[in-house]
C-alpha cells in the first residue's frame, strides 16, 4: 500500500487571486510534480510557462519538447526515474498524445495530463471553451482500459484536483486526467491555499513483482530506474516481471483484466460528486465544469422563487458515477444535462438512470448561460 | 559453453528473436563488449528502444533496466528518463525506421538539445519486422514489399542529418567491422554529450532475399564490399562512391 503523509504546502498559507491554468501549475508543484513536458497549444500554455518557472524554484525539471507526443513520452520515462510527472494541453495535443497514454495505463505509469479543452473537433476555436474530450479521456487510446478523469469547476479546484489527480495517479498507477476547460483554465478569482496538504507517495517494495500481485484488483509496486531492481518495462503483454508474454492468452487476459478491476472495482473510493437542493427537488440538473456554475447559479435562482430544482455536481467524469446515477434515476425525477457537446456525459446518464433524462447540448464555443438553464429548468417543471 | 557476457545477460531469457543471418546478435554482443570493457556498472544503465527488430536488442535481454517504448518514440522516453534522473547512462538502441523515420523529430531534437544520451541506431535499410517494406535508409533501386521496381528515393545519410542537426559525434560502421564499431560505442559512451552510433546490420530475411543476397554470408559478404571507409573514400571516383557506403567518425571539421 501506498503511504500518505502530511507536508507543507508550497506557497505560503492565505488567498491568492489566480487564474484556473496558474492554479493548475501551483497544485502540481505543491503535490510534488518534478518534471514537466510540454508543447504550447492554446488555451493551456499559461500552466507550461509558470511551470517554467515554478520548477525552478523547487529543483524540478522543465523541458519544452518538440511536440506533444514527446512530452507524454518524456512524462512517461520521468516517472519511471521516479519523478512525480505531468503535462499539460488542449484537445489537438490531447489527440497526439493518445497513443502514449495506453503506454501509461499498460505499463502502470503514474502521471497526471491537464486537459484545457477547447471548441473542437479539429483546430476549431482554438480560444473558446467545450467540453468535448470527454469520450476522448476515456477511450482514445487503442483497446480496453480504464483511467480516471477530474473536472474542475473553479481555480480552488484547479489546485485541488491537480493535487488530487498526483495522489490518485500514485494509488493506483494510472494516468490521471484534469478535464478542465478554457472558460476554468481562464478564470481569475479568488483561491485559498491552507497552510498544509496531504500527499500519497509511491509504493515500493525491493524484489517485489512491478507488475502484478497477489491482491485481488491490487496495485503493485513500483520501482525507479536506477535502484537496481532491473526492471523490464514493455508495452507488450508482460509476466509480472516485466517481460513479453505476446502469445498467452492467460497472461494477456490477466493483464487486462487487472488494469481494469484497478480502477473499476475501486470506483466508489473513486468517483466524487457534490450535491445541492436534491432532497425534495423535481428536477435535478446533472453537470460538471464550469457548466455546473451556471447550474448552481440557476438553480440558486429558482429556489428563491419556490421552484424546486437541484444539482449533482459530477466532480470525476471516469471512473463513472454509475451507483449514485442508478439510485437517483429510481427515485423518478426529471434529470436535466446541459453540456458543451453533444451529449457525451447524457449518454452516459442515460445508460444508468431508469428515469426522464432530459439533454441540453451546446456546441458553439460559448458557455451555457444560467439564464437557459432556467429557462429550461422552468419549461421542464 | 562458457560465456564471458553472462553477468550482462538476464538469466531468464534463453535465446534471443532474431532471424538466421540477422546482424543484431552481433551488434548485442559488440554493445556488450564494449560496456564490459568500459566497466561500467548495468545497474546504473538504462537501456531505452522503440518498436521493431533491433528494439528487442535489449529488451529483455540486457541485465540492466530496460524501456521498451512506443514505435518511433524512444528518444522521448529516454529524455524524460534521463532529465529525470541524470546519474543514470542512457543508451538507445532501436531500428532505422523506429528512430530516423517515425522517431525522426524526437532524434533531431534530442541532437539539437545535446541531451546526454548515447544513440545507437541498427540500419538494416528496412522494415524487418512487418516484412520488408521500404525505408527512409533504403538504398535507391532497392527491390522491398512496397517498391517492387525498387526504390525511387535516396536514402538518409544519418550521421550527417544529426550533425548538422547538433550532433558533436556520430560514427557509422557495419557489423562486419566489429572492432572499429566497438570502439565508436565506447567512444560515445565515454562522452557526456549526444553521440550516435549507426551500425549497418544485414537483414538476409527482409532485404538480402529481394536483392540478390538471400543467404546471410552473401548478404555480409555484400556489406563488407559495399562498406568503404573514409580514405578509400577519399579516392575514389564519385560514380563508384554513390554505390558505396562511407563508414567512419564524423563530427564537425
Amino acid at each position: 500500500m501506498n503511504d500518505t503523509n502530511e507536508i507543507n504546502s508550497a506557497l505560503s498559507p492565505g488567498s491568492y487571486f489566480f487564474t484556473g491554468n496558474e492554479a493548475a501549475a501551483e497544485g502540481a508543484i505543491a503535490a510534488g510534480c518534478r518534471y514537466y513536458a510540454g508543447y504550447p497549444i492554446t488555451p493551456s500554455s499559461e500552466i507550461m510557462e509558470r511551470m517554467s518557472q515554478r520548477l525552478r524554484d523547487v529543483s524540478g525539471v522543465f523541458m519544452q519538447m518538440e511536440d506533444e507526443i514527446a512530452s507524454i513520452c518524456s512524462v512517461v520515462g520521468a516517472s519511471w526515474s521516479g519523478a512525480k510527472s505531468m503535462t499539460a494541453t488542449s484537445g489537438p495535443g490531447f489527440s497526439l498524445m493518445q497513443e502514449a497514454i495506453g503506454y501509461g495505463v499498460f505499463t502502470e505509469t503514474p502521471l497526471v495530463i491537464v486537459d484545457i479543452q477547447r471548441a473542437g473537433p479539429c483546430t476549431g476555436q482554438a480560444t473558446k471553451v467545450g467540453s468535448g474530450d470527454l469520450m476522448q479521456a476515456k477511450w482514445g487510446s487503442h483497446g480496453d482500459y480504464q483511467i480516471i478523469a477530474l473536472s474542475p469547476w473553479s481555480v480552488q479546484e484547479m489546485y485541488d484536483q491537480t493535487i488530487d489527480a498526483f495522489n490518485l495517479s500514485e494509488q493506483y498507477r494510472v494516468p490521471v486526467f484534469v478535464m478542465s476547460d478554457e472558460a476554468v483554465g481562464h478564470l481569475r478569482e479568488r483561491m485559498d491555499i491552507s497552510p498544509t496538504l496531504r500527499v500519497t507517495n509511491r509504493y515500493k517494495k525491493s524484489g517485489a513483482a512491478p507488475f502484478g500481485t497477489e491482491e485481488k484488483d491490487g496495485v503493485p509496486p513500483m520501482p525507479s530506474f536506477g535502484e537496481g531492481e532491473n526492471i523490464t518495462v514493455t508495452g507488450s503483454t508482460h509476466n509480472e516481471f516485466g517481460v513479453r508474454k505476446t502469445d498467452d492468452p492467460n497472461v494477456q487476459e490477466k493483464l487486462v483484466g487487472r488494469l481494469n478491476h484497478k480502477i473499476l472495482n475501486n470506483r466508489e473510493e473513486i468517483v466524487q460528486s457534490e450535491s445541492y437542493y436534491m432532497d425534495d427537488a423535481d428536477v435535478i440538473v446533472i453537470a460538471y465544469g464550469f457548466t455546473a456554475r451556471s447550474a448552481f447559479f440557476a438553480v440558486d435562482q429558482l429556489r428563491k422563487t419556490g421552484k424546486k430544482a437541484g444539482l449533482l455536481r459530477l466532480k470525476t467524469i471516469w471512473p463513472f458515477a454509475d451507483k449514485l446515477i442508478t439510485e437517483i434515476g429510481r427515485k423518478g425525477k426529471k434529470l436535466f444535462v446541459p453540456e458543451m457537446n453533444s451529449g457525451q456525459v447524457y449518454g452516459e446518464i442515460r445508460k444508468y438512470a431508469d428515469c426522464e433524462v432530459i439533454p441540453y447540448h451546446q456546441t458553439n464555443g460559448r458557455i451555457i448561460h444560467p439564464k437557459d438553464i432556467m429557462q429550461h429548468i422552468e419549461r421542464i417543471l | 559453453m562458457a560465456r564471458d557476457l553472462d553477468a550482462y545477460l538476464r538469466q531468464e531469457v534463453k535465446s534471443t528473436p532474431f532471424c538466421p543471418g540477422c546482424g543484431h546478435g552481433i551488434l548485442m554482443n559488440i554493445i556488450l563488449r564494449a560496456i564490459a570493457d568500459l566497466q561500467l556498472d548495468m545497474k546504473n544503465i538504462l537501456f531505452v528502444s522503440g518498436i521493431g527488430c533491433a528494439a528487442w536488442i535489449p529488451s529483455p535481454h540486457f541485465n540492466g533496466d530496460t524501456l521498451h517504448t512506443l514505435h518511433g518514440r524512444a528518444i522521448a522516453f529516454a529524455t524524460g528518463a534521463k532529465m529525470a534522473n541524470p546519474k543514470l547512462k542512457v543508451i538507445v538502441i532501436s531500428g532505422d525506421g523506429d528512430l530516423t523515420s517515425i522517431g525522426g523529430n524526437h532524434l533531431i531534437h534530442a541532437a539539437r538539445r545535446n541531451t546526454n544520451l548515447t544513440v545507437i541506431c541498427a540500419n538494416n535499410m528496412i522494415y524487418g519486422m512487418t516484412g520488408g517494406q521500404v525505408a527512409s535508409t533504403s538504398p535507391l533501386g532497392a527491390v522491398t514489399a512496397t517498391t517492387g521496381e525498387g526504390n525511387p528515393y535516396q536514402p538518409f545519410d544519418l550521421c550527417r542529418l544529426v550533425l548538422g542537426a547538433g550532433a558533436e559525434y556520430a560514427a557509422r560502421f557495419s557489423v562486419t567491422q566489429p572492432l572499429v564499431l566497438m570502439a565508436a560505442i565506447k567512444k560515445a559512451l565515454n562522452m557526456e554529450t549526444f553521440t550516435f552510433i549507426e551500425a549497418l546490420s544485414p537483414c538476409p530475411t527482409q532485404f538480402g532475399r529481394r536483392n540478390q543476397a538471400d543467404s546471410s554470408v552473401q548478404m555480409l559478404k555484400a556489406l563488407m564490399q559495399d562498406c568503404v571507409t573514409r580514405e578509400q573514400a577519399a579516392k575514389m571516383d564519385k560514380v563508384v562512391l554513390k554505390t558505396k557506403i562511407i563508414t567512419g567518425e564524423f563530427s564537425h571539421e
